[in-house]
């Protein structure tokens, strides 16, 4: 399996940081049961084969439609599902293997959010205690107070410190995100996952979240991993873009690129079926595709998306196609380009 | 008086006069719906705008009185379909009408289906309930529809239950179901919304031949702009349970007349296919705050707290909707300042 874009480095040679996190081959199979016996009668082929890495301060946006498993990379990354196969890799030290204990050091570096913030808060923990949990588990407050901590991360992310004692009920959708993302902050945290982090708000409210991510991001140089379906929040707020289809990466590259010259005709379609908020905009030429995606429990064979793609060739029928860079810091899996 | 953008001057099919909708609840009443009104002409889409908790669907759900009471209250000068004002209606007329000269489409399709009646079965009994046919012509007509919304094999879909289909496939039943007695008016509420965008892209080019096809009045109720832009004729806004803009398509994303109108155009991200430039860090316009608490003070222009054109009088005097430029109405004082930066 081809590394995506390994270290970076000049031409010059000189020597140069591991990116924050590198992801090589990754696999995460889910395995069926059925029957009394409970016997494995087959795999969900959720992720199955993706190589990525990403960069200090950078933005990658990870699309795709449900159930393509992008959701299932977040969460392997931080070990919250183990991998089937594959290497992980913060800051050049392989994680893979890493047992519970091993991991604590990373998980303070690692942080997610979720989509839905009214479920992944305790309702039966007040907004303070929910911030400053990290702090007591990984003992971790510079000699102050675990209080004076989160009461400076309530201010930095537009709530009051005084809401500190309101329980996750009081506080509306977006007040919701933010208390999700001060927790996501509060230990020396330098990537954050979020998955669909700003999918349940509205859109006034989504604007501000948005804006609040990418302002955290110039100050502390964070990384992310912005998981989404929305293309044109994924546009927004990314550096770099993967398209995702049925457990494996469809293309890779540059936003500039993926927007204005997508090569894979699965991001093209993804692309041509966004509603664009404009009626002015001449009617453009829309692709839309026939039919549903496949079940990941049996992936179509060849190209994967040989079943629904407009350009299908029989080739495309029987053939993996490679994971290729076309042009520099463009890769796409597509026997056509 | 209301001049309308319609292609013509005929009567509209549907007509909300007034629509007041309150919950009387333990904490106080709850205007969820405060006064509004708007019209639907034949083959016209009206898209209905607004964010969570806005009154959108209660609106929706006023129409067809399906508003649970208590505690919740109807109230309205008139809801007229066709002429016939539906709230004068018997509960068993009333019946007659959900389903055969409105239906409704809902957001998930899910929860909206019976999980224990196969696809055959549910489409059956709507079609059977309004119209006088025999098991056999009723059985065709389910084959027909399942067939105009392009559910591949619906011999043997109708066999299946609602589980064993994929989210867009239910959705296409709920459009087959909601279109089998050829209504008037189909209310459309967040039909896309829980679907991948590639699907989405098949469900409203559907919906948009069905409606060329059938002349059928689309009410379609979306927090989506980018879905009102491709499909509505018609806009209105609302806002706490107001309607605070209405206008043309095309008037509303050229010109917004009201602040919130506004601001919701500004902070969505585009695609930069789009844009020209591709600048990596531009900030979204926000809109600051939030919407006001259900069952708070109702005076004065509610969104007067979030505004960024704010006077004394917004907080005092409740602003009228009212015509602001042919065809356009907004409910808001400062809608000539508001206007000019628009065109700025």
């Amino acid at each position: 399996m081809p590394f995506v874009d390994g270290p970076q480095g000049d031409a010059a040679g000189k020597v140069v940081r591991p990116p924050m996190l590198s992801v090589e081959g990754l696999k995460t199979h889910f395995p069926v049961r059925k029957g009394v016996l409970s016997r494995v009668t087959g795999y969900v082929y959720a992720v199955d084969g993706v190589s990525f890495s990403i960069r200090k301060g950078e933005t990658l946006g990870l699309v795709g439609e449900s159930g393509c498993g992008k959701s299932t990379v977040g969460k392997t990354i931080l070990k919250l599902i183990e991998p089937t196969e594959g290497r992980m890799r913060v800051e050049g030290h392989d994680i893979t293997d890493l047992g519970p204990r091993e991991m604590r050091p990373f998980r303070r570096t690692m942080q997610i959010i979720f989509q839905d913030p009214y479920s992944s808060l305790n309702p039966r923990m007040s907004a303070g205690s929910i911030v400053g949990q990290p702090f007591v588990i990984h003992e971790r407050t510079a000699g102050r107070s675990w209080e004076e901590r989160v009461a400076e991360l309530f201010e930095r992310v537009g709530l009051r410190a005084d809401q500190m004692r309101s329980y996750p009920h009081e506080f509306s959708g977006g007040q919701r995100q933010r208390i999700g993302i001060a927790r996501a902050l509060a230990l020396n945290t330098k990537l954050i996952i979020g998955d669909e982090p700003v999918s349940a708000l509205d859109v006034s409210i989504q604007a501000q979240v948005i804006n609040l991510l990418m302002d955290l991001q110039e100050e502390r140089g964070l990384s992310y991993l912005f998981i989404s379906h929305d293309l044109a929040v994924v546009e927004h707020i990314s550096h770099r873009v993967a398209v995702m289809y049925l457990g494996k990466l469809a293309e890779l590259a540059d936003k500039r690129e993926i927007y204005l010259n997508p090569l894979h005709p699965y991001t093209e379609a993804l692309l041509s079926a966004v509603p664009v908020p404009d009626p002015a905009a001449s009617k453009r030429k829309r692709i839309v595709l026939e039919g549903d995606v496949p079940s990941p429990i049996a992936p179509p064979a060849g190209c994967r998306f040989h079943t629904r793609c407009p350009y299908v060739e029989p080739r495309c029928r029987i053939e993996e196609p490679a994971w290729r860079e076309v042009r520099p810091r463009h890769w796409v899996a597509c026997h056509l380009r | 008086m209301t001049t309308e953008t319609a292609p013509d001057a005929t009567p509209p099919i549907l007509e909300i006069d007034g629509l007041h909708t309150t919950f009387h609840t333990r904490d106080g009443v709850v205007r969820a719906v405060d006064g509004v009104s708007c019209r639907v002409h034949r083959g016209e889409v009206l898209a209905v705008v607004g964010e969570s908790g806005c009154g959108k669907s209660v609106t929706a759900l006023s129409v067809l009185r399906l508003i649970p009471s208590p505690p919740g209250r109807i109230e309205a000068n008139a809801i007229r379909l066709d002429g016939t004002d539906l709230l004068e209606l018997s509960p068993r007329r009333m019946q007659a009408v959900r389903g055969n000269e409105i239906s409704m489409i809902f957001q998930e399709p899910m929860t909206s289906l019976n999980p224990v009646l196969t696809v055959g079965r549910q489409m059956n009994l709507v079609i059977d309930s309004h119209e006088r046919l025999s098991r056999r012509e009723c059985a065709d007509r389910t084959m027909e529809m399942l067939g105009l919304v392009r559910i591949p094999s619906p011999e043997q879909r109708v066999r299946e239950y609602p589980h064993q289909l994929s989210g867009g496939m239910r959705q296409r039943v709920m459009i087959a179901m909601a279109l089998a007695c050829s209504p008037q008016v189909l209310i459309a509420d967040e039909p896309t919304t829980a679907l991948d965008v590639t699907i989405q892209a098949q469900i409203l080019n559907l919906m948009n031949e069905l409606r060329e096809q059938f002349g059928t009045a689309v009410v379609l109720i979306t927090h989506d702009l980018g879905v009102v832009a491709e499909m509505a004729h018609r806009v209105v806004v609302m806002y706490a349970g107001r309607t605070v803009e209405e206008a043309s398509v095309a008037d509303l994303f050229r010109t917004p007349r009201h602040p919130y109108t506004q601001g919701l155009l500004a902070s969505v991200p585009r695609l930069a296919a789009e844009r020209e430039t591709f600048e990596h860090r531009v900030r979204l316009k926000e809109i600051p705050g939030v919407v006001p608490r259900p069952g708070g003070a109702r005076r004065g222009c509610l969104f007067a707290e979030r505004c960024g054109y704010v006077r004394d009088r917004c907080r005092a005097e409740t602003p009228p909707l009212a015509d602001s430029a042919p065809g356009h109405r907004a409910a808001c004082w400062e809608t000539d300042r508001v206007a000019s930066a628009a065109r700025a």
